[in-house]
């Protein structure tokens, strides 16, 4: 069924966001500290358990997969709703804090790649593009 | 007019999935006619979001973009802090733990180092344009890892909407440099074969540019950058509130 889908991640979801906002008052942040993150965790690690249960199911996988499809989406709808006029009129700073985090990252990559060798990997397990 | 305006405003969040499809749909068509699929259909769909925000916000005066007009207030509901987070956990399913550790720790190590990165770039960045709260400073440079890690981070430590909208579009313009950069970078850099894709994936992150840089380069090496990168907005969202919050907030004081 796909609402068993929905509920995991629901379930997750309401763990993780719940761990964050402990967390967040325990080191004194007023603010939920990782909790989309820790929900995430969570459902990889829900996922994988799973798996290796054998409970896969083909429709309760739908359940979680639709609102993965739907995540470009909603960003789209939440890029519609910021403060966008007053972001431009400092327009340049977000060209240069997209593009000098990448020269500096792909500036790693050979260094990264010499470190350790390559070696063919023949499984890539069930990997679904979502974004 | 009356009726329909009152309509739209009744049944919001429909009219919204309604508007976001048809976004989407003409940011593929634009994606493929217009730059041969160079720039993501995604990233064309998020700078028309951003650019009906700007018009929202010029036209109403309000401070929440296109949902200060009536018949798009649904976008609020859409794009608000509930179902975003609901979905970007859901896209937790794209990677396992069992894959992940036959990338082995060089995989963990780029994740690592381009989230790092990537926010120090940012932040320096936003240094230099002035900005010297600890807030700030965390969401645009979360906004350097991808456009999810810098609106989540922005709302978990309570960012101004426009310093939010600044740290989506950082993360919209890594996306697009990314994707058209890839496929000319790629010989310098050994970017052909999948050990040096996974690497790749994770020190990018963005798995919007990665995945549509990788497919212009060699289309076998998209599955390999994209596991990588599906890990790092989780990491990042884990992160960038937490610890490097927590370290600009010692550095600012």
């Amino acid at each position: 069924m796909i609402i068993y889908g929905v509920a995991i991640l629901a379930f997750c979801y309401v763990t993780g966001q719940l761990i964050g906002e402990l967390l967040g008052r325990l080191i004194g942040v007023d603010a939920n500290v990782g909790g989309v993150g820790f929900a995430m965790l969570l459902l990889i690690l829900l996922n994988d358990w799973f798996a290796k249960k054998g409970y896969t199911n083909k429709l309760t996988d739908n359940g979680i997969q639709f609102w993965s499809q739907m995540y470009i989406p909603i960003v789209v709808a939440m890029s519609a709703i910021q403060n966008v006029k007053v972001a431009v009129s400092s327009g340049v700073i977000a060209l240069a804090a997209g593009i000098v985090p990448v020269l500096l990252c792909l500036a790693m990559i050979p260094l990264l790649a010499k470190l350790t060798k390559a070696k063919p990997v023949d499984e890539h397990g069930h990997y679904h593009p979502v974004s | 007019m009356d009726i329909i305006t009152r309509f739209l405003e009744k049944n919001g969040l429909i009219f919204a999935f309604l508007m976001v499809g048809v976004i989407m749909y003409s940011s593929t068509v634009i994606s493929n006619r217009l730059t041969n699929k160079k720039i993501p259909a995604s990233a064309i769909a998020i700078i028309s979001g951003l650019v009906l925000a700007y018009i929202g916000g010029v036209y109403s005066g309000g401070e929440k973009g296109i949902a200060d007009l009536k018949i798009f207030s649904g976008f609020g509901l859409m794009g608000g802090s509930m179902f975003r987070d609901f979905a970007i956990v859901s896209t937790g399913m794209g990677a396992s733990f069992l894959v992940m550790r036959q990338t082995g720790w060089v995989g963990a190590l780029s994740l690592f180092l381009g989230i790092v990165l990537s926010f120090l770039g940012g932040v320096a960045v936003a240094l230099l344009w002035g900005y010297t709260d600890a807030i700030s400073l965390t969401t645009i440079g979360a906004g350097a890892c991808t456009y999810i890690v810098g609106p989540v981070t922005g709302a978990a430590i309570g960012a101004s909407s426009d310093v939010i909208a600044l740290s989506i579009a950082a993360g919209v313009v890594k996306a697009v440099f990314v994707t058209i950069g890839t496929p000319f970078v790629a010989r310098y850099i050994g970017l052909n074969n999948p050990h040096t894709a996974m690497i790749y994936g994770g020190l990018m992150g963005t798995t919007s540019g990665v995945s549509a840089g990788l497919a212009a380069t060699d289309p076998k090496l998209v599955p390999y950058g994209a596991l990588t990168a599906t890990f790092y907005t989780g990491l990042g969202c884990l992160a960038c509130p937490s610890v490097l919050y927590l370290l600009m907030r010692l550095v600012t004081n």
